[in-house]
């Protein structure tokens, strides 16, 4: 979820069109009535368990005014559907709800245009109901239907079109149904995963026994009929005419394969000063530097901690899945990932040959919550097949390779060192953020970042992933920078520069430990001085939006009101996703037992422009139970050579019995611009928890996750 | 061959019976609600009923169902004839991704099969042994109370 656009280069001359249209002008690369009645909506962003489909359909029935049944949504697929990068970093409503919202007014005002001058009735007496054009009396003058053959919308968008004024949506800022949960409840055929073609095989891949393990050997295996062993250098895999065939041959592989092994990982026990030295070693940038200009109470008192975080996996419900097929040398993916674009061009640099001779269509897959496998096993798709031209071949992956191959979001350290006055007031803030690069996404580097590319026969590099620049979100320093007013700051970054685990994009980014670290080192100077979190917390900020979110969380929760009950706490943090995306604003309820459960969270949100208020609300509960899982449970383990927490046993999640009730509530402010929803209340969450542990236990935890241990070692 | 009753159909699955139960469902079988999710009984996506009970269709082998009953998603209901668990989770719009759903329908179809009235505390007890990774925890256990109520109104 790198904030990383293509929509978002507003200086290339062109006239500014909003989000992904600046890229895509053409209002036919968005939309078509393709048959009297239907509306196909061509989005470029993806359903990745977050409901943009039903989000994208109100916008455009809006504009449109067309019933949202209508609206046919195309399947995103390289070639025919507008370029809008990565869905990620919350960006999907700000760059493609924009879009789709100017493409639509686009149209409905050339529509009413054209309609105009071929009846003679003038604009305004012109009314758009459900697709039809109805003159002053009632009659139909025209439709989108009747001039779906007139190339009206052959033509760029002109930067002038006039969405609706907010009073007028119908559709937009209504809780309407998801349109894709009917099919999960009645197990249709949806995903990926449940594509099936005529003809297709089954493969399996034949993972090394550890990271960077080496292929020297396969011995003699049965093969049953039809079915193949297939190996380029260290890539090994097998293709069956039944799943099951694949499943039982891909284990007899492995275990007469032999491997070269060496010790490539970290001491998982001393990661944080293996990240603390390999940041000595890496590359180092100042993010945010201010010196106060004068009038700023000197320091008196200061805080001073270090705070770390592990590799955390992204843990999807389903194993990565793609389908892969050669007709001649082109070859056509099934795939759920994020970017179909960013995909093609990777498997096209894998398979040295040119992004012309690769077609990405996407499909769904289970919940995506950052750059997973999904990349990585359609390159895979893609291999296996040449050796089958013609055939439909499915890759699925076990939960071992999801949980242990898949890109993690980076291990990290932050330490801060905070000032405060004689009166309390902040006044200085130094902080220095280490880790990896958050993206190691395709298609954004000449050589491929896709797993099986360096264990091919002719290799490519593997590089150390990169780290989006503040500007456009930033990865390891995403919410680094404090929302609070300090007159003077210094924030500093190193990123290493050697990967032994591969690192990406997984949701929130950096901010999961930087929220924390800020909002965990505010109640420390909010206890100096001897004042409420809340309170203290108010005092430092100026904006209107901040301030309400903090202040509707805390109403919801009684924060001020509260009782201190014995083995009980509760933790208020906020943040401004990205520092310029949504805020989120949480109180935490925990009950510290044999170990910390999360009890009650209350949530309030501002997000702009809410296009569906209960798809937001599930947005920001779904992050604020991610949040929690990744506070109190997730951490990837691992020896010298393996990631070990390669089953739900070695990396658990929150089940049912420990999940916390929810309470969210949106500031809506309709007459704003969109802010993205996805990933604004994990890292409040995660902050809030920690508060609460102090409130429960006087202990400040210092590395996530809050187990046992990690309170053990805030305790000694 | 491996023959038994599949959402209230007999069939007879040309496959060798030592195949898991997921397997037989999804290849031969032609369904696509059970879902596979770990192999290991640890996330409740295959999870079917088994003359009622749930059972985990990704570790149990074909051959040990033979005579008996299974239940997918697919023979709760359809979308002409939902069952009232469906249409609960529709109404709460109890779900994001939905890959855990359909695991999560049949036990909560069990669940309500041999107790009408659950607390929240039962509701969670039942549905633990399925992972939810997008958070919609509170809003499944929702939908499972309202599903309780409307069956528990019309048997009244």
């Amino acid at each position: 979820m790198s904030g990383f656009s293509p929509g978002a280069r507003p200086d290339d001359g062109r006239p500014k069109l909003p989000g992904s249209m600046h890229a895509n002008r053409r209002l036919s690369q968005w939309l078509a009535f393709p048959a009297d009645g239907v509306v196909t909506l061509k989005p470029g962003k993806v359903e990745i368990g977050q409901g943009i489909l039903t989000a994208l359909t109100q916008i455009a029935a809006d504009e449109l005014d067309v019933a949202p049944a209508r609206i046919a949504l195309a399947r995103t697929t390289t070639g025919e559907s507008p370029n809008e990068g990565v869905t990620s970093g919350s960006l999907s409503i700000q760059d493609g709800g924009s879009a789709v919202r100017h493409a639509c007014a686009a149209t409905r005002a050339i529509f009413l245009q054209v309609i105009s001058q071929r009846t003679g009735v003038p604009i305004e007496r012109i009314t758009v109901e459900d697709g039809r054009f109805l003159g002053p009396d009632g009659a139909e003058i025209g439709s989108y239907w009747s001039l779906a053959g007139a190339g009206l919308l052959k033509t760029e968008a002109p930067a002038d079109a006039q969405p609706k004024p907010p009073a007028a949506r119908r559709v937009a800022g209504r809780s309407i149904a998801r349109l894709d949960l009917p099919d999960k409840v009645f197990g249709a055929a949806r995903f990926v995963n449940d594509l099936r073609l005529p003809g297709m095989l089954h493969a399996r891949v034949v993972r090394p026994p550890s990271r960077r393990a080496a292929l020297r050997g396969v011995g003699e295996v049965a093969v049953p009929p039809g079915a193949q062993v297939v190996r380029d250098g260290s890539f090994l895999a097998v293709i069956a005419e039944r799943e099951w065939e694949a499943e039982a041959l891909a284990t007899r592989v492995a275990a007469r394969s032999t491997w070269e092994e060496t010790d490539t990982l970290p001491e998982a026990d001393a990661l944080a000063e293996w990240l603390d030295e390999a940041g000595a070693r890496g590359e180092s940038t100042v993010v945010v530097e201010r010196i106060a200009d004068g009038g700023v109470g000197a320091a008196v008192r200061s805080v001073t901690r270090r705070f770390h975080r592990p590799y955390i996996a992204h843990a999807s419900v389903a194993p990565s899945c793609a389908v892969a097929r050669w007709d001649g040398d082109v070859v056509q993916i099934w795939s759920h990932t994020q970017g179909v674009y960013n995909l093609r061009d990777d498997v096209a640099t894998t398979l040295r040959t040119t992004t012309d001779k690769v077609v990405v269509r996407h499909m769904e897959g289970a919940g995506c919550y950052g750059h997973n496998g999904a990349d990585d096993v359609a390159l895979e798709a893609a291999l296996i097949a040449r050796a089958v031209p013609g055939r439909p071949l499915r890759l699925f992956w076990t939960r071992a390779e999801e949980l242990g191959w898949a890109p993690f979001s980076p291990a990290m350290l932050v330490e801060i060192e905070a000032e405060q006055a004689a009166d309390g007031t902040l006044v200085g803030w130094r902080s220095r953020i280490t880790s990896n690069g958050h993206s190691g996404r395709p298609g954004r580097d000449p050589n491929p970042t896709l797993v099986a590319a360096s264990y091919l026969a002719d290799p490519f590099p593997v590089k150390p992933s990169i780290n989006p620049p503040l500007a456009s979100g930033g990865g390891a320093q995403r919410n680094g920078v404090p929302f609070y007013r300090i007159p003077s700051m210094r924030i500093g970054l190193r990123r290493l520069l050697e990967m032994p685990v591969r690192t990406s994009a997984l949701r929130g980014l950096g901010a999961l430990i930087n929220v924390w670290s800020i909002e965990a080192v505010m109640d420390e100077l909010a206890a100096l001085a001897g004042e409420d979190p809340l309170d203290y917390r108010l005092r430092h900020l100026d904006d209107a939006r901040s301030r309400d979110v903090l202040e509707r969380a805390a109403a919801m929760a009684g924060w001020r009101g509260r009782a201190r009950r014995e083995g009980w706490g509760m933790g208020i943090a906020a943040a401004r996703y990205k520092n310029g995306g949504a805020w989120a604003a949480v109180v935490a309820e925990i009950e510290a037992r044999e170990r910390i459960f999360c009890r009650r969270l209350w949530i309030a949100g501002d997000a702009g422009e809410v296009v569906n208020p209960d798809g937001i609300a599930n947005q920001f509960e779904g992050g604020a139970i991610h949040g929690a899982s990744v506070a109190l449970l997730e951490r990837v383990t691992f020896d010298r050579r393996r990631i070990t927490s390669d089953s739900w046993e070695g990396y658990p999640i929150l089940r049912f019995s420990e999940v916390p009730q929810v309470a969210v509530e949106m500031i809506d402010r309709p007459e704003l611009p969109f802010l993205g929803a996805g990933e604004a209340s994990m890292g409040p969450t995660i902050a809030a928890i920690a508060g609460a542990i102090h409130d429960a236990l006087r202990v400040r935890v210092r590395r996530l996750p809050f187990t046992p241990e990690s309170i053990a070692e805030a305790t000694a | 061959m491996v023959a038994f009753t599949l959402n209230g159909a007999a069939v007879a699955l040309d496959m060798p019976a030592e195949v898991t139960l997921l397997h037989a469902l999804r290849g031969p079988g032609g369904l696509s609600g059970p879902r596979f999710g770990c192999g290991t009984e640890d996330c409740g996506s295959c999870m079917v009923l088994l003359d009622g009970a749930p059972a985990y269709a990704c570790t149990l082998p074909a051959g040990s169902v033979a005579g008996r009953a299974v239940t997918t998603v697919e023979g709760l209901g359809t979308p002409d004839a939902p069952h009232p668990l469906q249409t609960a989770f529709l109404a709460e719009q109890a779900g994001q991704c939905g890959y855990c759903l359909s695991g999560i329908l049949v036990s909560a179809a069990a669940l309500l099969a041999r107790d009408p009235d659950p607390d929240d505390a039962t509701i969670k007890a039942a549905l633990d042994p399925h992972l939810c990774r997008c958070g919609s925890h509170n809003r499944i256990i929702r939908a499972v109370r309202r599903a309780a109520q409307a069956m528990g109104s019309v048997a009244a």
